[in-house]
């Protein structure tokens, strides 16, 4: 090899700076097609995979945050939806219980109601009973005093008139009598 | 200095090694970035990860943040074509056999800073109109009495220097490079064919610096393809926004 240095030396009149023309047109040649290979096809289809990398994450992130959104307002909707739910579960209870109450009452006021159209009932029966048995008695009283009186007296007291007279008009005198007593 | 030419085999001029070299790194961007490139799917495979990695690594670390705005993506292919192919072109020096960093010849340098300097001018011009060329030469906010020292001045670092410099940088950069491997190289040679032991055994001192400045030369490798890029994206934003310069 340094045979070749020591020839290129001798030759002594190549100056490095003067280019050879064959070069330089095989230079450019080489440069034109490789820009040419460069512009037509590798810039374009790195640029697409680039392009569409990036519209992918891109719609990634976009897709993920419409999905937080969707998931978002589903939580917030479920909320909404549990605090109406106990809002609503509390107002039945409290109507339930406010409904039981009234119940409570009717039903007390019906039994009140009840007892004493019973005790009313009964009264007027007790009385009716003993105004039928002072009905009963006094005639029967009135008969038997009659008749006992008819045989003492030997006098038939049967005349019906007057034996009524006569036995109310004792009775009445018994009564104003207990009248008295009482008073 | 030039090696011999493939076809015709041995010729001082013709179809070289250099030539031969250019037209492989074509096929081996195109083929490598179209297969990465051609079963697109969301979840990427190994291939297609490596592939927008590389993409990304242009697209993002050099044309968006360096241009930005919305239309950055225009002079994406123009930065990602020129990022790999000077970066394969560089890489080759590296390699054995391949073994020549394609841009150790002038001509290809001259080629690409010559096609960016028609293309940032182009942009300007488009963008602002002819009134780009008064934006780009006379800075605002310079007091009157030193215009006529700073337009100079201006005019030949912008679009005198700035090609020159771009292209020599690239250039200048790798035959340094693949000079002192060929160098050490030869040195290595030379001293193992000595009949004295010790200057025989010098040569391994060598082979250590060779290995070093290997290493080197393939790091500056990687970062000439970037600065290239790098300018390249800077010299377009600065078309595009050279009325807020």
């Amino acid at each position: 090899m340094h045979q070749l240095i020591i020839s290129a030396a001798a030759e002594g009149d190549v100056n490095p700076l003067v280019p050879n023309g064959w070069e330089m047109l095989v230079v450019f040649v080489g440069f034109a097609i490789l820009f040419f290979i460069v512009v037509k096809y590798v810039v374009p289809m790195f640029e697409k995979t680039f392009a569409e990398r990036a519209e992918a994450i891109e719609g990634g992130i976009a897709k993920a945050e419409k999905a937080q959104a969707e998931a978002s307002a589903a939580l917030e909707e479920y909320k909404q939806q549990l605090t109406d739910a106990r809002t609503e579960a509390n107002r039945i209870r409290e109507e339930a219980r406010a409904e039981g109450a009234q119940i409570l009452a009717d039903l007390k006021e019906k039994a009140a109601a009840e007892s004493a159209r019973i005790t009313a009932q009964a009264h007027a029966q007790i009385e009716s009973e003993r105004q039928a048995a002072v009905v009963s008695l006094r005639s029967e009283v009135g008969t038997l005093a009659t008749t006992l009186a008819g045989r003492i007296v030997g006098e038939s007291l049967d005349d019906d008139a007057r034996a009524a007279r006569v036995v109310d008009r004792f009775l009445a005198d018994l009564e104003s009598q207990n009248a008295g007593a009482a008073k | 200095m030039h090696l011999p030419a493939i076809l015709p085999w041995g010729a001082a001029e013709g179809f070289s090694k250099q030539m031969l070299l250019v037209l492989l790194s074509v096929v081996f961007i195109a083929v490598f970035f179209v297969l990465a490139a051609r079963k697109q799917q969301l979840v990427p495979g190994k291939l297609q990860f490596a592939g927008e990695a590389a993409y990304g690594f242009v697209r993002n670390g050099i044309a968006k943040d360096i241009i930005g705005g919305r239309d950055f993506i225009k002079y994406v292919p123009l930065l990602f074509s020129l990022f790999f192919f000077i970066l394969v072109n560089n890489i080759y020096g590296a390699i054995p056999v391949f073994q020549l960093p394609t841009f150790s010849h002038v001509g290809g340098a001259y080629v690409l800073a010559g096609l960016v300097y028609v293309t940032w001018i182009a942009i300007g011009v488009k963008k602002n109109g002819l009134r780009y060329f008064k934006l780009a030469t006379v800075p605002s906010g310079v007091p009157w009495y030193i215009l006529p020292i700073v337009i100079p001045i201006e005019i030949i670092s912008n679009f005198v220097v700035r090609p020159v410099t771009h292209s020599l940088r690239l250039f200048a950069t790798m035959l340094a490079g693949h000079l002192i491997v060929m160098i050490a190289g030869s040195g290595i040679e030379y001293l193992i064919m000595q009949e004295n032991f010790l200057l025989k055994g010098t040569s391994v001192l060598v082979l250590a610096g060779a290995i070093a400045m290997y290493m080197l030369e393939a790091l500056i490798m990687v970062l000439q393809a970037y600065v290239f890029t790098l300018l390249t994206a800077i010299y377009i934003e600065g078309a595009l926004h050279a009325d807020s310069h």
